[in-house]
């Protein structure tokens, strides 16, 4: 049953005299049926032109009033060719239509479309389809769904533009208005006809939320020009911006066809468009992935190692980071392009990090493999643990993203428990430092350490040391565990940074206190969830 | 600037200090006989990420025995008062700006002498020591570990070389 009834017969008339094909005249015919679209484009041409032909046939039959001269010259120079099989009443018979519709598709069908530009003809084609399928496949990506995004020219929109102005005024005569909303979308029609031959190559189904994104950018520079005309008339669409290579972008031209007059549009541009010389080309065909996110803790045993990479003036002053570590294995076995690494908090190079450890999450971007049993992960877990006796990951596992919301809420809101190794000049007994075993939530105020003051604005911080517990070593060193309020300043709580935290160890004990060694006992937050080694 | 008959000389860690990370960070610079008042040395501390701490050199009168702080004054003039120094952001906008000359504080003395800290080098100040203010005494008390030092102005300082004298 042909997509297009009565009512559309001026439309699709006018719109393939003027150069468009099938497919354009069924979206300004307001077809919905997805089927409709995906016939093959030769069988849509040809039963295009029949129901024209016929529809025509029909009307001189009947001597209908409404008949188009430029159509029914058309129909004359085609009946010489049929003259002989003319009846008696003038009325060709049905096999010389057959005739008619090829020479009526030689005359006018157009080479390329001039609304789509050849977008819904030969882009639709199983040609293209496998061409794209060849790249998908050459990359080696692993996915299970795909999702398929289309760039098109901006001038696009200009010629569906000038074509609905057509379409409307051709409406306008039979007293029926045409909103731009009831025009069919060229990249919905797109989709409709693509996806399903794109699931058919690649093998897996089309999914809006997939993944793994193939994306074509389609470019026509023999029309680019098209657009210029909309600066001059609505200048203040199109402001320059430092990014963007053309002021002509997609969003500031929809912008001014939305304000552009119709008078000011069908002055500088032609409402049947013209029908280009060339088709559009594919310029890029790229597949990306959608990041992973793998997430665990980490134990830090080494007091020369800094948590992200130290580079000062392009040169590296310690060899190697925590990050690295665990990156780079992870960068191999998922095929990523790159990783962010970000963690609930972070210690000082000379800190160690014991206990169960401090959670991160790692960001990989655009990663070729994504299947990975629970199996494979622990593996992935061993082979960076041997590889390295500086850190130790554990509960390596697969994340969402919503996970590094809890990894910095962790940063923020959980308290941490350290060991400090202090040192004081003068001498100590266990009952000097037995007084801080029973200070209870004791609050501190801190100025901006000055070591990091370079770089942090000078700022008051108060804070909390909720339990500490002393353990004595000699007269002038003893062993202090502190739990903390996230956010404390350690160091500078024992050694009091030139007086600018107080209280501080010192002056609790009277005396100066400095600190020798710190680890991190313990992060108290409950992410990631803990696997069974 | 021509210094005294004393050059200025870098000491590294050491000293009586205490051991550990805060030796670590900092080098120290004198600066001996500060505006040509003998003796009245001024030590700095330099901080690896440039952050300068002034402070006074052990030879410094204030330093020694028998010498009791009665006041300490931070308005060095009708319209500059080194307490209302504030900067605010990451860049510290609002600082107040140092030659090497500019005065910091004015100290007088139970004996009557009075005597002028000077920043010695070019720089922004970023923060007065008000500790002092209540308690001058900290001031003299362990003089000779870091960390808890005397008195303390802090320093980014904009011509760095301004340390060599």
């Amino acid at each position: 049953m042909f997509a297009l009834t009565e009512k559309n017969r001026s439309i699709a008339q006018l719109l393939l005299n003027t150069g468009t094909c099938p497919r354009c005249v069924f979206r300004f015919c307001c077809v919905g049926l997805q089927a409709s679209y995906r016939h093959p484009y030769k069988d849509l041409l040809r039963e295009l032109h029949e129901f024209l032909e016929y529809n025509k046939e029909k009307e001189d039959k009947f001597c209908c009033e409404i008949a188009d001269p430029p159509c029914k010259r058309i129909r004359l120079e085609n009946m010489g060719e049929g003259a002989e099989d003319l009846n008696q009443n003038g009325a060709l018979q049905q096999t010389p239509v057959a005739d008619d519709v090829n020479v009526a598709m030689e005359n006018s069908t157009p080479k390329v479309c001039n609304v789509c530009l050849g977008i819904l003809q030969e882009f639709c084609e199983i040609d293209f389809v496998q061409k794209v399928c060849q790249k998908v496949n050459s990359a080696e990506y692993q996915f299970t769904s795909f999702v398929f995004s289309v760039s098109l020219p901006p001038q696009l929109s200009v010629r569906e533009h000038a074509a609905w102005l057509l379409v409307k005024e051709e409406m306008g005569k039979q007293g029926l208005s045409l909103a731009k909303e009831d025009v069919v979308q060229l990249k919905e029609t797109y989709k409709w006809i693509i996806h399903p031959l794109f699931s058919e190559e690649l093998g897996v189904p089309a999914d809006g939320k997939s993944l793994f994104e193939v994306s074509v950018v389609f470019a026509h520079p023999e029309t680019d020009e098209d657009c210029h005309f909309l600066a001059t008339v609505c200048p203040d669409c199109f402001k320059p911006a430092k990014n963007k290579q053309s002021v002509f972008t997609r969003m500031a031209i929809i912008k001014a066809l939305d304000k552009i007059k119709e008078e000011d549009f069908r002055k500088h541009f032609p409402c049947s468009p013209s029908s280009p010389k060339n088709i559009c080309a594919a310029l890029e065909i790229q597949c990306t992935n959608g990041a992973i996110f793998v997430a665990g803790r980490y134990n830090k045993y080494s007091r020369n190692l800094p948590q992200t990479p130290w580079i000062i003036d392009g040169e590296r002053k310690l060899e190697s980071s925590v990050e690295e570590l665990i990156s780079e294995h992870l960068m191999t076995a998922f095929k990523a392009d790159s990783f962010n690494f970000s963690s609930s908090g972070r210690e000082d190079v000379d800190v160690r990090t014991l206990g169960r450890g401090r959670p991160f999450a790692i960001e990989l971007v655009n990663p070729h493999r994504i299947h990975f049993t629970a199996m494979e992960m622990k593996e992935l877990q061993q082979k960076i643990n041997n590889s390295s006796d500086k850190i130790k990951v554990r509960d390596l596992q697969l994340v969402t993203r919503e996970a590094i919301g809890h990894m910095k809420e962790g940063e923020e809101e959980k308290t941490k428990t350290y060991s400090a190794l202090i040192w004081t000049d003068k001498a100590i007994q266990k009952e000097d430092i037995a007084l801080l075993d029973d200070m209870k939530e004791l609050k501190i105020d801190q100025k901006t350490p000055l070591r990091v003051l370079h770089r942090r604005p000078l700022a008051v911080r108060s804070r909390v040391i909720h339990t500490m517990k002393s353990e004595y070593i000699d007269d002038h060193h003893f062993r202090l565990h502190l739990k903390t309020q996230a956010g404390t300043y350690i160091k500078e709580f024992v050694h009091g940074d030139f007086g600018r935290t107080k209280p501080n160890i010192g002056f609790l004990l009277k005396r100066t206190a400095d600190i020798l060694e710190l680890d991190v006992e313990s992060v108290d937050v409950d992410w990631p969830p803990t696997l069974n080694d | 600037m021509t210094g005294g008959s004393r050059a200025c000389w870098r000491v590294g860690a050491g000293m009586a200090a205490a051991p550990g990370v805060t030796e670590r960070y900092f080098t120290r610079w004198y600066k001996p006989d500060v505006k040509g008042n003998l003796c009245e040395d001024h030590c700095i501390l330099q901080h690896s990420n440039r952050i300068c701490v002034i402070t006074l050199a052990e030879a410094h009168p204030l330093l020694q025995n028998g010498k009791t702080i009665k006041n300490i004054n931070y308005q060095i003039s009708a319209n500059c008062s080194r307490l209302q120094n504030k900067v605010s952001g990451k860049s510290k906008r609002g600082a107040q700006f140092l030659t090497e000359l500019a005065p910091l504080c004015r100290i007088s003395c139970s004996d009557g002498e009075e005597y002028t800290i000077y920043s010695c080098i070019r720089g922004r100040l970023m923060e007065v020591n008000e500790n002092i203010l209540d308690n001058p005494t900290i001031l003299q008390e362990k003089v000779r570990i870091l960390l808890t030092l005397s008195l303390f102005l802090i320093f980014i300082p904009v011509l760095y070389h301004g340390l060599i004298f």
